[in-house]
This record gives C-alpha cells, structure tokens and sequence, in this order.
C-alpha cells in the first residue's frame, strides 16, 4: 500500500488531523493498531473542553488549549457532535485553595482566557446547589464545556474518509524503514509506504518515534480511573466541577456528560503496561470518596459502569508537536494527555501548518473537499413527526434495539454501513450508545451481535466485542 | 386508535392480567410487546419449575407461557408484536412504535404496567480489573445458550446466587460447560432453597457464601477473576484473595423492575421494591394505571406473578366500568416492622370487600421465627415459620371483616419474631 501520508494512530489528534489533511489532493491513509479509531486515551478520559487556564503560559498545552477550546464549538457543528458550552467551577476548600484559584485566575489571563469569574462559597451554591458546604471558594470558566471524545475522533475520521482518507484497522506499526526517500511501516496489516508520517501514536508514540531513530520522547502511562453514573443522576450540576489541580493533574471531577450521565474521576497512577486499561478497587474507592467531597450526593452506588484510561505523561509536561529532529518529514504528535482533547481542533490546525511547510505547498487543495459530516440520525432526539417519516421511510428505525437509549435498528445499521464503520459490538455502542445505558447490554447485546454478524456477512460467533480475541460466543451447542 | 385497556408486557403478567380483564367485561384489550412472541423472559426459561403452585404441575418456562398464550389467542385481545412503548402521558395516551405500524397513538381508559425486570450489570457492581469479554449477566447468558444455541463460555464462575445464577449453573454443566463455583457476597444464598439442591449440590457445584469476585483479568477474553471472602460489612477482608481461572463470569446479582416509563409517567416509585406504590387492585396513584409481575416486585415463583396480574386485571376492569368509584378510596398505608424488607402493596383501600394478602420479604434467614400481622396493635395473625429467607416471598393475608373495621387512622404492620 503506497500513500503521500500516513498517520499513525486514530484517536481524537489523529482523526482531526486526517480530516484536515484530506483537503489537499493527494493520497492519505489513517491507521491504527486496534480494530476501531479511539481505542486508546481517546476512549477513557474526563470529556472536557478545558478554559485553558491550567496550563504555564507560553507552552503548547496553554497555547492550543486555549485556541482548541475556541474552535471545539464550530468544529462539533461542522462535524454534528453534540457539544455543551457548559461551563466549568475549578472549587477550593479552605483558604489556601482559594489563593490558589486567584492563582489560576492570573495564569488564565496570561494565557488570554476570557470569561473568567472568581466566586464565593455561597455564590457557588447558589449557581449549583448540590456543592458541598465545605466549599469556599470557586473559579468560574464560562468557555468550559464537554465533548464526547469518541464520538468526535469517529466523526472527524468519518469526514475524513469522505474526503478520501483510508483507515486501516489492525495496523499495528512493528517498524519502520526508510526506502529511497520513503518511509516503509512495517505494520501488522501489511507493508505501508508514505513519504510522509505523522506519529499520533497516544501512549506508543515513543516507540514509534524511536522506528526512524528518533529517541527524544519518553512516554510514561498514567493511568485514571472513573465511574458513569446513571442518568438519574445527571443532573446533580450543570457545570464540571474540578477540585483544585495538583500535581497528579487537576484533580478529581464531577461532570455530566454530553449524553445525561455524571462522570466521576479520574484517579492518576503512572503503570507499566501502557495498554492495560485496568482499574483496581483502591482507585475506584478513591474516586468515590474525593467525589463525594465536591458533591455529596454523587455516590458510586448509582454507578453503571466503571472504567480506566491511560494519559501519555512527558518529562516535560508539555505536548511535542513538530518534525522530527531525525527527519523532517516524520511529524510527531506527542505526548498528548490533558488537555489534549480541548486542544485536538488546534492541533490539527497546527500539524496542518507544520505539514504545508514541510511539503513545501505541493499539494494543492481539493475543490471537492468537505469539512463537514452529515449528521447521523438520532431517533431519540426527534420530534414525533420525524420519527413517523423517517420510519415510513425505512422500517428498520421502527424497531428499538437499545431499550434504555432508545436505539433503532436503523441507526445499528447506519453505524455499520458508515465508511468509519462499527465492526464490533463496542463499536456500535460509542456510535449510536446500544448497550451505553442502564442495563449495560444486557437485553440489546445480543441482538447487536445479531445485526453485526447478519451486516458484516460472519457467523454470530466471530462477532467480538472490541476486535481480534475478544469474541462473546465459542462454538455452537449442538451440531447441525 | 382507542382501547379500554392497553397492557404494556406479554410476558406472564401481561397475559394474565389481560385475559383476567377480559374475564371480567371489559371489551378493547390490547397487549403491546416489545419481542417477537408473547410469553417475556419465560421462553428462555427452557428449565421445569414452573406452574407448580398455579396448575400443580411442573412446566417449563415455555410451556408455561404457551398456556397463557393460547387463552389469549382464543380471545380479542389484540396483540402487537415487536412493538416498543416509548411513552405514556397525562391522560393515558401510549405512544409505541414497531417497523410495521411505525409511530402508534393510542389512547387507553386504563393502562397495565408489565414489563418485567431487568438484570444488574456488573458496571452497578464494586468490581475492579480489565473489561474484557466474557462477563455477562446471566440472563443473557441464558439466551445464548437457550434461545440462540451458541455457548458463551466453557470454564464459567458464576457471581450471585440467584436463581438465574443457580439455573445457569446447572444449564452450562449440562451444555458440557465447566462452572467451577458460584460465589454469593451474602451469607445466604438469593436464591429458591429447592434451586441450590437441584442446580448446585446435584452437580457438585460449590456455592462460596460472602465471597465475591473483586477483580476480572484477561485483555480481550476473561482470563481468570479474583475472589475474596467479606466481612460482615460485605467488604472483601485483605488476605483471602484467591486467583481462580475461568473465561467466563456470569452475573446474577440483582433484578431491577423496568420502571422508565413509569418514572417519566410521574408515578412513585417505592425504594425498596424499585417498583411503583400500589393498592391492593395494583393501582398505582395515577388514575387509570395498574401495574403486576416483575416490574412492580421482583418475584420468586411466576405463580405469584399469575396471581397478582389476576388483581391487576380484576382492577381496571372495575376502573373502566366506574372511574369514579376510585376517586372515594380510603388508604391505609402497610407499614414494615422489625425483619421486613417491604410489604406490597404499599396501601390498602379499607373499601374493600374482600380479604388482602400482603405480600413481603424478609430481610434475612430466620429459623423457627414468627409472622405476625398486627392491625391497630392488635395481633390479627400469628403465624410460626420453619425458614424464612430473602429469597422467597411471603405472605399474610388481612380479612375482610377486619377490613370492615379500619379507618383512615388505622395502622397496618407486619414482623417478624425470631
């Protein structure tokens, strides 16, 4: 497979940049080693668009965040994802928290913030009133707002793939030559050739930098943890409530979802395994409790389910975007943890700068070129009157799959038949959220098995839950 | 579209309340069901076990259903298939939907809430470690096993002695599955006494009481989980940890009552039976809706399930024949004592002409232990009990000349003495 581009790695910088990338004319290929984009720090984190005030002024992570959050809104709209401008509450216990968020307050005006307030306990709870009385103090952050991460890197990778882009599944990078001019990946869904690279590889993205010999990076996972509730609970507050940030990153978080859920977490434990998302009951008690200290009410007994991320951690602390030092047309994305998701439109934006440059503008711009993604159907958010055309129309969103979602089958084959397609159950569910809810799959889990293996022409059998080994059903119970 | 009575569920409650309606007069019936046959989570239920109480007979799931089935297909009653209830408004109106009919309006003068339960995921549970497949609830499990005819595991521990767990236990071995335990985070099992003997000790099946899994291991398939024993506070005690290997965890640690329709409907909801506030006919508080079977209280034997559905039947057939009748009820509020979980129903309308059975649970095993029923402080039953055990249902009943008796002040209580 030969190519112009090739980026590595289909989480949300990856994806954005393959959709920025696919305006120009010429031949791009986005692959990733799982079996579906987001599969690493893409799928498990808080979901926040950050204010940008966290940051030291005059680094990447302040510069981008700042200009990510700025253009999350369009981007969400160009791409249909829901967005919430939500607003976030950084809250403090106690008099030395609160100088600290005089603190924060100052770096977010070093690093061009706007709309930035700081309030008293009492204000605080007036806004939410479900705070705990403890609290003493609070930034409020008017630009904050929440983005589900999978379903943005799902609908960028869409679009780009609309535009021409290739995504390669299973393309785990084992090494890389360089051949005439030529990268040459080496990859465990075949031979890949592009003159130029772009390394979004998440936690791996040091071992894939050091493929060209570029040993600069060090990555270390580190490891956080959450609980979703369900949506009973999604309303204890509106805005995202952070703890003061410390240096394990900023601090546990409640924060409702873009989907009615209350997210809880993260915990922060550096761990070997970059790729072992487990959670262990330690963290899992820590989150319930430091939660519980922001909002009382916010208890893990409502949880639906549990889960952990890994962040990719640098010395430094800061992301590393740029060309290589071995080799120029080898762009690496690096080290991308918080607050990559609020910076990933201004990334792309960057690595799209940094890619003219380095081509020397010889691709020209696609006439054709769509920024834009079509919006999925979502069956649960129409009026009445949509959802009898649209059934009219076809049947097959008639029928509801996903009982507490409200998922028709309709939208399970609209996801399966996108070109970015669901091809396992995992992958229907961070599409259209079959099996997202309170039963968790238990009632739709089997009939999403159904439809995947009837779409994608295999046995019920080989249908997997996310990808090569993780099949749900071993052999038949009885022969034929 | 128009019906005196929509009852939302074809599983056993849904049937039996519908064919109890139509018994007692009233005309338009129609039963909305969201599968493709009528009969719930019965039809996977392929075991024997049931009907012992109600036709003193041992059937299985399907054949018990297939019963319910046939009446009401000798009936009018309509039945949509495939048809999903989306919501229910202030005046009755049910809105659902199926790929044939698309959107469908209906107004109802009553309305029968039966839509069973659902199992807790592990995701409600404290269970740390990787998320894998292979963990399953086992109910699903059920399906694919049952339903589908494909094994879901072959080395299986299964979490939760419910009877679901036990069946499956026993199912899975049968299948030539290898369950190597069942843990149960209680000090007693969940389940039907006559389930552990048959499913478990049957089969050499150990049941590891306050023990649970508190970790999964294995990154794309289950690989093995960890088990700990609990204190009495039910956390794992540090030190008891044991690896055991297995490709599959099963869940049976909980049914909950479907109650989202009832919920967005503005009924309340009881917090212990998570089901709605009843009367003795089922109605719920909002007019003209009734609810029965496991969406109103998980149940042990589906007998009970026939049975109330038959009140909640007999109950809107006499709200649709006098609406007005019910605006003159007086409630008197059932009341938990020392040892009970929750009485259902919640409330009992002193107008009634006849006898109430109160239905309860305990709140853990007692040996030799009395059931009394006190109306006013006065004793009205008192009744000696060899076992008692959460996992079976109860029940006293209230006769109707001590019914004749009450006022809009009495107390209704039920306890339990060890």
């Amino acid at each position: 497979m030969k190519y112009d581009v090739c980026i590595i790695g289909a989480g949300v910088s990856g994806s954005l940049i393959a959709r920025a990338l696919s305006k120009y004319d010429m031949s791009l290929c986005l692959i990733d080693k799982e079996n579906d984009v987001a599969m690493g720090s893409t799928k498990a984190n808080s979901a926040i668009v950050h204010a940008g005030f966290d940051a030291v002024p005059g680094t990447y992570k302040a510069k981008l965040n700042v200009r990510g959050t700025e253009m999350m809104e369009e981007t969400c709209k160009e791409l249909h994802v829901e967005y919430k401008n939500n607003e976030s509450l950084v809250i403090a216990f106690g008099e030395t928290e609160n100088e600290h968020l005089k603190e924060l307050y100052e770096r977010g005006i070093a690093n061009g913030v706007p709309d930035m307030e700081l309030l008293t306990g009492d204000e605080v709870r007036q806004l939410e009133p479900n705070l705990s009385e403890e609290i003493t103090g609070a930034l409020l952050a008017k630009t904050a707002g929440i983005v589900c991460p999978y379903k943005l890197t799902i609908a960028a990778a869409e679009c780009a793939a609309n535009n021409g882009c290739d995504f390669i599944r299973n393309a785990e990078v084992k090494g890389i030559t360089v051949d005439d001019g030529l990268f040459v990946l080496d990859t465990t869904a075949g031979e890949i050739t592009a003159e130029y690279v772009i390394n979004a590889a998440g936690v791996h993205a040091d071992e894939v930098a050091s493929f060209i010999g570029d040993d600069s990076i060090e990555i270390r996972g580190r490891r956080g943890s959450y609980f979703i509730l369900d949506k009973s609970q999604g309303n204890l507050v509106s805005r995202t409530i952070f703890q003061c940030p410390s240096e394990k990153g900023k601090g546990i978080l409640v924060a409702p979802t873009v989907d009615g859920n209350l997210l809880l977490g993260p915990t922060s434990e550096f761990v070997d395994d970059k790729d072992l998302t487990d959670t262990t009951l330690e963290e899992l008690r820590a989150v319930a409790e430091l939660s519980a200290r922001s909002v009382p009410l916010a208890s893990s007994r409502d949880s639906i389910t549990s889960f952990s991320g890994i962040r990719a951690y640098t010395k430094n602390g800061d992301f590393v975007i740029g060309s290589s030092k071995v080799n120029e047309k080898f762009i690496n994305v690096a080290g991308i943890e918080s607050p990559g998701l609020s910076a990933a439109p201004a990334i792309a934006e960057l690595v799209d700068e940094i890619f003219a440059n380095v081509s020397k503008n010889k691709f020209a711009i696609k006439a054709d070129y769509d920024s834009t993604r079509k919006a999925p159907v979502r069956f649960r958010e129409m009026t009445d009157d949509e959802r009898r055309e649209l059934i009219a129309k076809n049947s097959a969103y008639g029928r509801v799959i996903c009982r507490c979602e409200t998922v028709t089958e309709g939208e399970i084959i609209d996801a399966i038949r996108m070109k970015v397609g669901a091809v396992d159950v995992d992958g229907v569910k961070r599409r259209v959220r079959a099996g997202m809810g309170r039963c968790q799959g238990g009632f739709c889990g089997s009939k999403v098995v159904e439809i995947l293996s009837r779409e994608l022409n295999v046995p019920v059998n080989e249908v997997t839950k996310f990808g090569k080994g993780s099949n749900i059903l071993f052999d038949k119970t009885k022969e034929d | 579209m128009k019906y005196d009575l929509v009852v939302i569920g074809g599983g056993p409650a849904g049937m039996a309340a519908a064919l109890k309606a139509k018994e007692e007069g009233v005309e338009k019936i129609v039963i909305l069901e969201r599968d493709v046959r009528l009969g719930g989570i019965l039809n996977q239920c392929i075991h024997t076990g049931f009907g012992l109480h109600y036709f003193k007979e041992e059937l299985s799931g399907p054949e018990y259903a297939q019963r319910f089935a046939k009446q009401v297909a000798e009936t009018d009653i309509d039945v949509m298939l495939d048809t999903m209830v989306i919501d229910i408004d202030d005046d009755n109106n049910v809105t659902a939907m199926n790929n044939r009919d698309g959107l469908i309006k209906i107004e109802a003068t009553a309305i029968i809430l039966a839509m069973g339960c659902r199992e807790r995921p592990r995701g409600a549970l404290f269970m740390a470690g990787t998320r894998p497949s292979g963990v399953m609830t086992a109910g699903t499990a059920q399906k694919y096993v049952n339903m589908d005819g494909y094994m879901p595991g072959k080395k299986i521990v299964i979490l939760g002695s419910g009877d679901i767990g036990l069946i499956m236990a026993r199912r899975m071995t049968l299948e030539g599955a290898e369950v190597k335990m069942v843990c149960e985070i209680m000090p007693y099992s969940g389940g039907l006494t006559r389930n552990i003997v048959q499913c478990l000790n049957d089969f050499n099946i150990p049941l590891y009481l306050s023990t649970t899994v508190i970790a999964t291991h294995g990154r794309e398939r289950l690989e093995g989980v960890t088990i700990a024993k609990v204190d009495e506070r039910l956390n794992p005690i540090p030190g008891t940890e044991e690896y055991v290997e297995c490709d599959t965890l099963m869940l049976s640690v909980g049914l909950i009552p479907e109650n989202e329709l009832t919920k967005d409907a503005g009924i309340s909801i009881d917090r212990i039976t998570r089901g709605a506030v009843v009367d003795e006919l089922r109605a719920t508080e909002k007019k003209g809706v009734f609810a029965c079977g496991n969406v109103l209280q998980v149940h042990d034997l589906v007998d009970f399930v026939t049975l109330e559905s038959y009140l909640a039947g007999k109950g809107a057939a006499k709200y649709i024949k006098n609406p007005a009748a019910f605006d003159d009820a007086v409630y008197v509020k059932t009341t938990t004592g020392n040892g009970v979980g929750y009485i259902v129903p919640q409330r009992v309308n002193i107008k009634t002409d006849e006898d109430v059975k109160l239905y309860f649970r305990v709140r853990q095993v007692y040996k030799n232990a009395r059931v009394i029923l006190e109306v006013d402080g006065e004793t009205v039953s008192n009744k000696k009990k060899i076992k008692l055990a959460p996992g079976e249902m109860e029940d006293v009943t209230i006769p109707k000349e001590i019914i004749e008796k009450m006022t809009d002040k009495s107390e209704i209580s039920v306890r339990v003495e060890a």
